[in-house]
């Protein structure tokens, strides 16, 4: 392996190009758009070259950069990655150019705007890669910002409050996540996420942590419990499960929709980046502790986001409940998984279906969440943002060709078999029906509310009558054709090929359910 | 040569004293040139500094019959103090570009503060310190009497008020210890290395330690910092928030914690579940942090919420101190370090960038104004001086809290998490402010007249202290690298000794 710093210059890459966005200024508005493309594109190359030098026959930390950074708190600047990071670099890179291209039409501020949405690329990227929680956490925390002035500058009429409910919101988990953390390391003086899950493993990390603490009136079980509860907070808010999302509709409906994309397409994975990276190899004993609750909550996540995404009328807001509820499937994947952390043989093909399940639903519905809200952008740039339910009808007539590419990207949604969608629940199904047998049978009535969902959109959208105010309405520029087709065929490539993500990902899955054991 | 810090800044006054009447750019040219020789002095000194190293600067007799010396020394912790303060003092005097009225005695009285400051830091005899500690209260009324603005007598006196009776509180203290260590020598050194009694500790510590945190704003005595902060100058609130404040939390940690470690020792008995000066005190500064964040929340006036803002980072300061540990110790440091970069800053764009053009700080009438699009400089930078302030990683604020929180975890769990909330509400007040202040999105009432664009003293003045913060938060083991050997320093046994870990 070269020593090549390739993740250091992959964060930095979107970073320079916001510094010159910022410094060309706005002279030419066009020139601006470009330019961002250009540089995302340039992170979409550079994550594919990473790929191209991945060994993915290995399960470790690949590309590590380590070096010391805050020595008097044991803290180093700790870079790398395994199959589940390169895929989320790729995921990454993949949506956030789609999140300019569906920004096309922005007209204020424009160098501010793509500038900001680099910013964000970046702090993906770290978020993605770090191995120390300080670095890690400085990405998360970081990602904010950008992802504030978007939604607070370019954002719907109700933007303010939800801009501010969106960063409130966070902050609060980041904040219970912290003293969590801050926790673990007065009991082992470590950061290192990697040397964590190592203790836990050996099982030496709580007992060491409730001796620091000292505090002798509780538990040491339920001090472990309360550590546990305030680091999943932050993660839970962030993916997010219900009953902490009530941030998440009035925010991904007011974000301007090129940054809806990139909320719903990678930011939303930082929280299940977490729970797989952090929550599972160090506090799986403490899940387990709360496994049934858990387990009605992530069902609650299906059932309800599904139940409210068939009664809302905004076409943003029906798929912000929708990606609830695809989440909810890889979060009833994790628990499951958490159900059994003995080294038993026969629990080990489930928990391998499931967690290879949920890895390719965190990608897919990345890829599919972000193709759709582009078409909705193109929507909304076509009917002067309109965007409800009822107010359409029809468009087949006028548009086949963007009837015809949406409702692919709609059945990807749906689940359907050859499209990229299905894979993910299936597998997640597989696993988790042995494992958590109640739960995953009632998480069956969210696929079923979901099918409901999408097909009341293909009918109430696409078919029926033409509404008579948009006989106008045009379809696909070659351009926009030519924009998605990348996007639309990575759908049925990995619809039909799946071995294409698998692959990558396999040897991490192997290691990360072998380390299970506690 | 660190000494000339202290000389340069006095014979700046003087010069600028000396000068015509009309030439007030001549009196700006020379503060700055003399605020960048002291801060070139401070740099040189902090750079060359060898880890670890007492530098003895100048010691020399001065009242021999009753042992006071003339001694000035720095370890790292008052190097990064005196850096600290050259660095505040060079954009103080950019961000005071503007001063038309008695220009060359306001720069006189700012040279005097500053020069008064860097001998605090310097000073290692106890009555040397507190000789200049008097001093900087002299400018510091006039600077606020003449130049204030909002009830500036009122804050003028209630901050000098404050001062002298912390300042007779800690003359008290030092005196009986000079006269229970037998009446030999007012140095640092030797009467930290005197085994006071632990009866007499008792009563000095608490003594000498709220004298000095009067002034580092310790709840309930912090009422003169909102006040004085508002109708203070923009450069005096900088100098007040950024480095007299820090005067208070360095005298705490210099001379009370060090001369009086036993004071910090359980009482032996409990009242009301206080076991010890250190539980007061602590609780005392987590009041100061979730009660300061609190406030700052609901009030009207933008820079109210600025100076609220400042007691509840300075109740960090002394949380991190109360830990008794070397983390939070450290973080401490940092955090003075850190605060008087970010809270020199917010001033500024409150009172310089924002005020000055505005005439208002009533943050319901700075709404209408878009001011995010009338001086979108003045916006940006107060959104990134309010990410540092809130302790945003990346930040130099993030590195200062989470080391005190690591600190604080270790000597008081539960309070810890009440921090927690107060950095939770730390959140949302600068929100409010930046919300309110800058994008208030009002329907565009542009029957104002345009606002004067931001000048380049002003632009180069947030530069500096922004790129200052963020190379902290990048890279903190610059200051940590110096301040930690300084712990561990014979200087400090008695804390050490007294639970260290």
């Amino acid at each position: 392996m070269s020593t090549f710093p390739w993740i250091t210059v992959l964060t930095t890459t979107p970073v320079a190009g916001a510094l010159l966005l910022l410094a060309v200024g706005s002279r030419s508005k066009n020139l601006t758009r470009w330019l961002a493309l250009i540089f995302s594109l340039a992170a979409l190359v550079f994550t594919l070259a990473l790929w191209h030098r991945f060994d993915p026959t290995s399960g470790v930390m690949q590309f590590q950069e380590q070096h010391a950074w805050i020595p008097a708190l044991n803290i180093d600047y700790h870079v790398g990655i395994d199959g589940l990071g390169l895929l989320m670099l790729l995921l990454s890179s993949i949506v956030v150019p789609i999140g300019m291209a569906a920004s096309w039409k922005i007209e204020e501020r424009v160098p501010l705007y793509f500038a900001l949405m680099l910013l964000l690329q970046s702090c993906l990227f770290g978020a993605f890669t770090a191995l120390n929680f300080v670095h890690w956490f400085t990405f998360w925390e970081l990602s904010l910002i950008p992802a504030f002035f978007l939604i607070k500058l370019w954002g719907g009429p109700r933007r303010t409050p939800a801009a501010t409910q969106f960063l409130v919101y966070t902050m609060v988990g980041s904040i219970a996540m912290l003293l969590g953390f801050i926790a673990l390391y007065l009991g082992t003086g470590k950061f290192d996420f990697i040397e964590l899950a190592q203790l836990a493993q050996s099982g030496h990390l709580m007992p060491a942590v409730i001796t620091a603490l000292g505090i002798h009136r509780f538990m040491p079980h339920h001090v472990a419990l309360l550590i546990f509860a305030g680091v999943f907070l932050g993660f839970a808010v962030k993916v997010p499960l219900i009953p902490f999302h009530t941030w998440l509709p009035s925010t991904y409906s007011e974000a301007p929709t090129g940054t809806t994309i990139v909320l719903t397409g990678a930011m939303s994975k930082m929280g299940l980046y977490g729970f797989l990276r952090i929550l599972l190899p160090i506090f799986a004993p403490q899940m387990q502790a709360v496994l049934t609750p858990l387990l009605w909550l992530a069902v609650a996540t299906i059932v309800l986001s599904a139940y409210s995404a068939l009664a809302q009328k905004d076409l943003k807001r029906i798929f912000a409940y929708s990606s609830i509820n695809h989440l909810g499937y890889c979060l009833l994947g994790i628990f499951a998984m958490a159900k059994f952390t003995g080294g038993d043989i026969s629990l080990t093909t489930q928990k391998f279906a499931a967690m290879s399940g949920v890895l390719w639903q965190m990608f897919n519905h990345g890829l599919t969440a972000a193709t759709i809200f582009w078409f909705i952008a193109m929507l909304e740039a076509r009917c002067g943002g309109v965007r409800g339910l009822n107010d359409f009808g029809g468009l087949r007539k006028v548009a086949p060709v963007f009837t015809g590419l949406m409702g692919i990207a709609l059945f990807s949604s749906l689940g359907l078999p050859g499209l990229n969608g299905f894979i993910g629940e299936f597998l997640i199904f597989k696993g988790s029906f042995p494992l958590v047998t109640w739960a995953t049978s009632l998480s069956v009535i969210g696929l079923l509310l979901t099918a409901v969902v999408i097909l009341g959109i293909l009918q109430r959208v696409f078919s029926g009558p033409l509404n008579e105010r948009w006989t106008a309405f045009p379809d696909l520029t070659t351009g926009e054709r030519l924009a998605l087709a990348p996007a639309i065929a990575l759908m049925f490539t990995l619809g039909l090929y799946p071995q294409l993500i698998l692959g990558v990902v396999n040897s991490t899955v192997i290691q990360m359910v072998q380390q299970l054991k506690f | 040569m660190l000494a000339w810090t202290i000389y340069i800044s006095f014979l700046g006054a003087l010069a600028l004293l000396l000068l015509p009447k009309a030439s007030t750019t001549a009196a700006r040219v020379l503060a700055l040139l003399v605020a960048v020789a002291g801060f070139g002095i401070a740099l040189n000194a902090f750079l060359t500094h060898r880890t670890g190293e007492l530098i003895t600067v100048a010691r020399h007799p001065w009242i021999p019959a009753l042992g006071i010396e003339y001694h000035l020394a720095a370890d790292g912790i008052s190097l990064c103090l005196i850096l600290l303060t050259g660095i505040v003092a060079i954009t103080g005097i950019l961000f005071s570009w503007n001063i038309e009225r008695r220009t060359k005695e306001f720069f006189a009285f700012y040279l005097l503060l500053i020069g008064s400051v860097y001998g605090v830091f310097l000073s290692y005899d106890l009555f040397l310190l507190f000789v200049f500690y008097e001093i900087v209260i002299i400018p510091k009324y006039f600077l606020i009497a003449i130049w204030g603005s909002t009830r500036r007598e009122y804050g003028a006196m209630k901050l000098a008020l404050y001062s002298f009776i912390g300042s007779a509180m800690v003359l008290i203290g030092l005196i009986a210890a000079y006269v229970v260590a037998g009446a030999k020598s007012m140095s640092l050194d030797a009467l930290a290395g005197y085994p006071f009694p632990l009866h007499f500790q008792m009563f000095a510590f608490p003594l000498v330690f709220v004298g000095f945190a009067i002034l580092a704003g310790l709840w309930p005595f912090h009422t003169w910092a909102p006040t004085g902060h508002v109708a203070a100058p923009t450069a005096a609130s900088m100098l007040l928030a950024g480095v007299v404040m820090k005067l208070g939390a360095y005298g705490c940690l210099r001379v009370a914690m060090t001369l009086f470690p036993l004071g910090l020792s359980p009482w032996g008995f409990h009242v009301l579940g206080f076991g010890s000066w250190r539980d007061v005190f602590a609780l005392l500064a987590i009041i100061g942090i979730v009660y300061g964040a609190m406030v700052a929340l609901v009030q009207k006036d933008f820079k109210f919420v600025i100076g609220y803002s400042s007691v509840s980072h300075m109740g960090f300061i002394l949380l991190g101190l109360m830990t008794l540990n070397q983390i939070g110790i450290s973080g401490s440091v940092v955090q003075m370090f850190s605060h008087g970069i970010l809270a020199g800053l917010l001033f500024a764009v409150v009172g310089r960038m924002v005020y000055d053009r505005t005439h208002t700080r009533e943050l319901a009438a700075l709404g209408p104004m878009n001011l995010n699009k009338a001086i979108p400089f003045a916006a940006v930078t107060f959104v990134l001086a309010g990410m540092a302030s809130m302790g945003l990683p990346g930040f130099s604020g993030f590195v200062a809290e989470l080391m005190i929180l690591i600190g604080a975890w270790h000597a008081f769990p539960i309070l810890a998490i009440c921090t927690g909330l107060g950095i939770v509400v730390g959140v949302v007040y600068v929100w409010r402010a930046m919300q309110k202040a800058f994008f208030a999105e009002h329907a565009l009432a542009s029957s104002h007249s345009p606002l004067p664009p931001i000048s380049i003293p002003e632009r180069l003045g947030a530069v500096i202290l922004l790129a200052t913060s963020i190379a902290i938060g990048l890279y903190p083991q610059m200051l940590l690298k110096i301040i930690t050997p300084a712990l561990n320093s014979p200087l400090f046994e008695g804390i050490r000794k007294g639970g260290w870990n």
